[in-house]
């Protein structure tokens, strides 16, 4: 089997880039100005303090002893303590991780059922007056960034119309019996179903924000190879057997045409996970994202160090993945 | 000649945009049983025909006027699913090019089976077996193995046996092949004449032949309707037609048909009185406005 010596090499260069990652970060955020100490102390704090807790932190240093230490420790899994929680980084940054995944899978789910939508819709209605309507619902999407998205859905469905909640994961007032931290999916697995779709109705409008963007990129790319698709000689050999347009598009050409939108949905959920940041903030929803801008904030270094690694790690697992489905799909690479 | 299964009655198919005629009121018969063969050169117009039968025009073509009747029933007037059913259930398509009419990221099983299950309600277990029968009498060896085979595991003579199989496996009443030979191997291509030939004979389907290639029509068909700029400008038996074309255009079709054992003969080009006879037609519109002007 050729896989498995390509699934070797994609984890050395995983490991590589990670490392590479780790160096980048932990230099960058050392040599811009803003001192960490300087920021937990209370104002009256002496010269003396700061010194003695420098050295506790360690950050008297030189920045290669530092990272020598740190990467370390790392490797032994141990990532610090945050200075402005005093809490194991591995803890604080695994205790969110699951509020991120989730939001993020479920703006995933959206963007791939809105852009199949769109390109399916503008598939069948190709040729006619609307397929522009189509094409232009695209471009409105795109004209935006997700948190500008953002912003309008929040002054459309939280103040105008208050449809939705706009901020948090859960209702308070729930009482909540999770083990974990992945709450929506335990919430399904207990068939707590009321707490389901309380938290669904929490990550609807972050999760749609994120969505818009990325559905219209879906949207655009998938429609084009649809078309392309369409006017082949096996789409037309099925269609001579009885079937109807949407068994057609959706059973014959929808397979083959996905390939490309597959690799953009790879490389584009990245960015989605990237831009949970911004708006975990906008919606207050207690994720990873949200937590990164206050470690930037307090300049809480072994934290920011923490979360971006973990960033890095799932950035290219979504690539390993995304480049194994895309072999599975294609049963000529995967015999080749 | 026999009550016709197919009939097509003054079929005109035009561009959309331009409402120039593809198809210029064409009518041709075909009897329950017999092969039609349907000659014309280049853009005569002979896979529209066969489009057209299929539902199967392109965006930028419309039926403008015109019937075609398939076993007493009408398909024009038909509501669209219902003709669309009618039509995969009663009719199959030997296509052209045997290279892309299978689709790649499916086993060639399903692709065998599926009309035989999804249109015409068959148990999953008979469409398999009846699919295995049809590949061993287009002899595919191993036809197990090759259901469970994608596309490009197998060669192109083999593909086109696949589709042949594939088109009779529903034991429609009419075949449509559009020059199943022409994008084959020179080896290949009598051996895939004569399979279709034989298949045809055996399940007494009407098949309707359309080819550039004279002298398989004459080994083939019983009828023949000759196409030009989307005229059928003869349709004669095949025996008369090869004795006695009426048509001049015929006559500089079957004398431009190579005759291998004859190196003297030589290419005849069109004759200038057909080019004007349908030019007359097809510009006459034309030359009316610019009398008015
Ligand atoms: N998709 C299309 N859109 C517009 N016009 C088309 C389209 N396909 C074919 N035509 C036109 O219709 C006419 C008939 O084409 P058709 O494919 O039926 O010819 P044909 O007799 O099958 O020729 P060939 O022997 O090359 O297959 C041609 O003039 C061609 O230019
Ligand atoms: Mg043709």
């Amino acid at each position: 089997m050729s896989l498995f010596p390509t699934i070797f090499l994609r984890l050395l260069t995983t490991l590589i880039t990670l490392f590479g990652v780790a160096v980048i970060i932990f230099v960058i955020i050392r040599v811009v100005p803003g001192n960490p100490i300087a920021m937990m102390l209370p104002p009256g704090a002496t010269d003396a303090d700061i010194q003695r807790l420098q050295a506790l932190y360690g950050f008297d240093k030189s920045i290669l002893e530092q990272f020598l230490i740190w990467i370390s420790d790392v490797v032994r899994g141990d990532f610090g303590t945050s200075i402005s929680l005093r809490q194991p980084v591995l803890n604080l940054v695994l205790e969110r991780l699951p509020a991120t995944l989730e939001l993020s899978i479920i703006a995933l789910i959206l963007a791939v059922a809105i852009g199949l939508t769109l390109a399916i819709t503008g598939t069948r209605l190709r040729g006619s007056r609307f397929e522009s309507l189509i094409d232009m619902t695209n471009g409105i999407a795109l004209s935006l960034p997700d948190f500008l998205w953002a912003l309008l859905l929040i002054l459309l469905f939280g103040v105008l119309w208050p449809l939705f909640h706009i901020s948090g994961r859960i209702s308070p007032a729930l009482d909540l019996p999770f083990t974990s931290q992945f709450y929506l999916f335990e919430s399904l697995l207990r068939l707590r179903l009321d707490l389901s779709l309380d938290l669904l109705s929490h990550m609807f409008m972050p999760a749609l924000a994120m969505a818009i963007p990325l559905a219209a990129i879906i949207g655009q790319l998938l429609k084009q190879s649809l078309k392309e698709t369409m006017h082949l000689d096996y789409v037309t050999l099925s269609r001579t057997k009885g079937y109807s347009e949407n068994h057609v598009i959706i059973r014959e050409a929808l397979p083959n045409a996905i390939l490309p939108t597959l690799t953009l949905i790879g490389v584009q959920f990245t960015f989605l996970i990237g831009g949970t940041v911004i708006i975990e903030r906008l919606f207050s929803y207690e994720g990873l994202g949200n937590m990164a801008i206050d470690a930037v904030i307090n300049r809480d270094l072994p934290l920011i160090q923490g979360i971006v690694i973990l960033f890095a790690l799932i950035f290219t697992l979504v690539n390993l993945i995304v480049d194994m489905s895309y072999a599975l799909l294609n049963p000529r690479l995967r015999h080749a | 000649m026999m009550k016709p299964f197919l009939s097509i009655k003054n079929l005109t198919v035009s561009l959309k945009s331009s409402k120039e005629p593809l198809l210029r009121s064409v009518s041709l018969d075909l009897a329950a049983g017999n092969v039609l063969g349907l000659v014309g050169e280049s853009g005569a117009g002979k896979s529209m025909i066969g489009k057209a039968i299929l539902g199967i025009l392109p965006q930028a073509v419309e039926i403008t006027a015109g019937e075609i009747w398939l076993n007493d029933q009408e398909l024009l007037r038909k509501p669209a699913k219902e003709r669309r059913k009618f039509i995969g259930a009663s009719t199959a398509l030997i296509p052209q090019d045997p290279l892309t009419a299978l689709n790649p990221s499916r086993r060639i099983g399903p692709q065998i089976t599926e009309r035989l299950v999804d249109i015409l309600d068959w148990k999953k277990d008979a469409a398999l077996a009846r699919a295995l029968e049809l590949l061993n009498e287009v002899q595919i060896p191993d036809p197990e193995r090759v259901m469970h085979s994608y596309p490009h595991e197998i060669s192109g003579g083999m593909r086109q046996r696949i589709l042949i199989a594939s088109a009779f496996a529903a034991n429609p009443k009419l075949i449509i092949a559009d020059e199943p030979t022409t994008a084959l191997d020179v080896t290949v291509q009598k051996q895939i004449l004569h399979l279709i030939a034989d298949l045809q004979a055996r399940h007494q389907t009407s098949l309707l032949f359309v080819t550039h290639d004279l002298g398989v029509v004459s080994k083939v068909c019983q009828h023949l309707s000759v196409l030009y700029a989307g005229k059928v400008i003869e349709a004669s038996e095949i025996r008369d037609f090869f004795k006695n074309p009426k048509h001049p255009y015929s006559r500089a079709l079957l004398a431009a048909t190579p005759k291998y054992n004859d190196p003297a003969s030589s290419l005849t080009p069109v004759p200038e009185e057909v080019i004007a006879e349908v030019e007359a037609e097809i510009f006459a519109p034309r030359t009316e406005c610019s009398h008015v002007n």
